[in-house]
């Protein structure tokens, strides 16, 4: 599994369900050892990515112009 | 002039009628926790922090009290000449021997009013079922984009993008400008938030203003603003104004918070929070893979305990022994048939003896072998002055025919 490369455009919010999503199958439908382990790596992976997310991420502003005017308030 | 009076009539000292006065007034209900209207005259402000101050009107004065703690919570900056109304309640100063107006709260003359408009407006709305909580929706727990309806120079903008950046910087803001009073603000207010309700993938929209005076935050009591806000398809929290300040929007939005930060706050999840959360869900992740490993080897441990039991080396232990046991019977087997064979070769070789020409020639009889080397069986076959042979048991004779002799019967055969 190449964790950096397919995760580019995955979301926080998709990463985390797909982390909640491993540990739910792993507490409850006892996959084989292999999908275990294969499993374990791809949540090890989520986890990082959702961190590295929160740690780089910047908020992104974008200002509607229209109608409305901009007076100060 | 010492006369001890007949009629003792009660002399009461200063200080008794005047906790008397005192008792009386402050127990009446109609002079605690009211309103008093009036304009400031002789304003001080102590070093201790308490404010005094004469309430007048064309026909009456009123002693005015403002302790420190009360002072310090005061919206308004009071000076003299300013009309006011004052909430308080009435009291008694003993040693000053006057009562006065101990105040708690002021505002702005003008804001009952205003206060009435308010509580009238609100309970319309309220009754058409706008404010009703089972209209409230649920804010999305993981925003993308949020759209933000403010004023884009307040402190407010700054307030909840700096919050946003700290708590979850993974969102896009989508600023809706908007003036956020005056008289344009209901107007542009609406308009900011009919903007937002346009964009398709918006989570939350914040409608916020920083703090200010009754009249500052009056755009957020009008009626067409909290229309808009109730009937906003993405689910609208508010931040206006602060903690004390509730005004119309609060009670139609899907949420409300108390101040500009406290409804970007309110719309994100907390990023150490969601580090720490993180890090539980990675502590799961390896306890369950750990789990697992255990659980695997512990699988494996049995099997090799039984895969022992059923081991192939007992097995061919086992078919040694059944081997062994085979080939003990075939042993068995193979001597009885040995031994049976022997015995029927020895009942052969008896019967073969039996049959053996020669044998018979121990017992006195003879065999004659013509002269072409035939054995002679009928006398008819030798001629007279043949050369015989007649064999014997431990020899032969050599003998010439004379006669041959025919049995009667046999010569007409």
């Amino acid at each position: 599994m190449e964790p950096s490369h397919d995760f580019e455009t995955l979301s926080f919010e998709d990463a985390m369900r797909e982390l909640e999503a491993i540990l739910e199958k792993l507490e409850t439908a006892q996959p084989s050892l292999e999908e275990t382990l294969s499993l374990y790596e791809r949540g090890q992976a989520l986890a990082k990515h959702c961190a590295t997310l929160l740690e780089q991420a910047e908020v992104r502003i974008q200002m509607l112009n229209g109608s409305n005017g901009t007076e100060l308030g | 002039m010492e006369m001890p009076s007949l009629f003792p009539s009660p002399t009461l000292s200063v200080s008794e009628l005047t906790r008397l006065i005192r008792t009386l007034l402050e127990s009446e209900p109609a002079l605690s926790e009211i309103w008093v209207a009036g304009e400031i005259s002789n304003f001080t402000r102590a070093a201790s922090g308490h404010m005094y101050f004469t309430l007048k009107d064309s026909g009456a004065a009123l002693k005015c009290v403002i302790w420190r703690n009360a002072a310090r919570t005061l919206r308004v900056a009071l000076q003299d000449g300013m009309a006011i109304e004052a909430f308080g309640s009435i009291g008694v100063y003993e040693q000053g021997g006057n009562y006065q107006f101990y105040i708690t709260a002021v505002r702005p003359a003008g804001e009952g009013w205003l206060y009435q408009q308010f509580l009238r407006l609100k309970a319309r709305l309220e009754a058409e079922g706008l404010f009703a909580e089972e209209r409230k929706r649920p804010i999305p727990p993981f925003p993308r984009r949020i759209g933000v309806v403010t004023s884009p120079t307040g402190a407010a903008l700054q307030d909840i993008l700096n919050t946003l950046q700290r708590r979850y910087p993974l969102v896009e803001v989508v600023l809706a400008p908007s003036a956020v009073q005056g008289e344009e603000a209901p107007l542009e207010l609406v308009r900011a938030l009919e903007a937002l309700n346009r964009i398709p993938d918006l989570d939350v929209i914040l409608l916020a203003r920083g703090g200010g005076s009754i009249e500052d935050l009056w755009a957020f009591n009008d009626e067409s603003v909290v229309r808009a806000v109730a009937a906003s398809r993405v689910p609208v929290i508010t931040g206006v104004g602060h903690e004390t300040d509730f005004t119309l929007v609060d009670f139609a939005a899907d949420l409300r918070a108390p101040t500009p930060t406290g409804a970007a706050t309110l719309a994100t999840p907390d990023r150490t929070d969601l580090l720490i959360q993180m890090e539980r869900m990675l502590q799961r992740l390896n306890r369950l893979a750990v789990q697992r490993l255990k659980q695997e080897s512990d699988r494996l441990r049995q099997i090799d305990l039984r895969l022992r039991r059923v081991s192939p080396v007992r097995r061919v232990e086992d078919n040694r022994q059944r081997l062994d046991t085979a080939l003990l019977r075939l042993q068995n087997a193979a001597s009885r048939q040995i031994a049976l064979r022997q015995a029927h070769l020895q009942a052969l070789t008896a019967h073969l003896s039996a049959l053996n020409p020669l044998a018979v020639l121990d017992r006195g009889y003879a065999l004659i072998e013509s002269p072409q080397g035939n054995i002679l069986t009928r006398a008819r076959q030798a001629h007279p002055g043949d050369a015989i042979h007649i064999h014997l048991a431990d020899g032969k004779l050599a003998a010439t025919v004379e006669k041959v002799l025919l049995h009667p019967a046999e010569g007409e055969k």
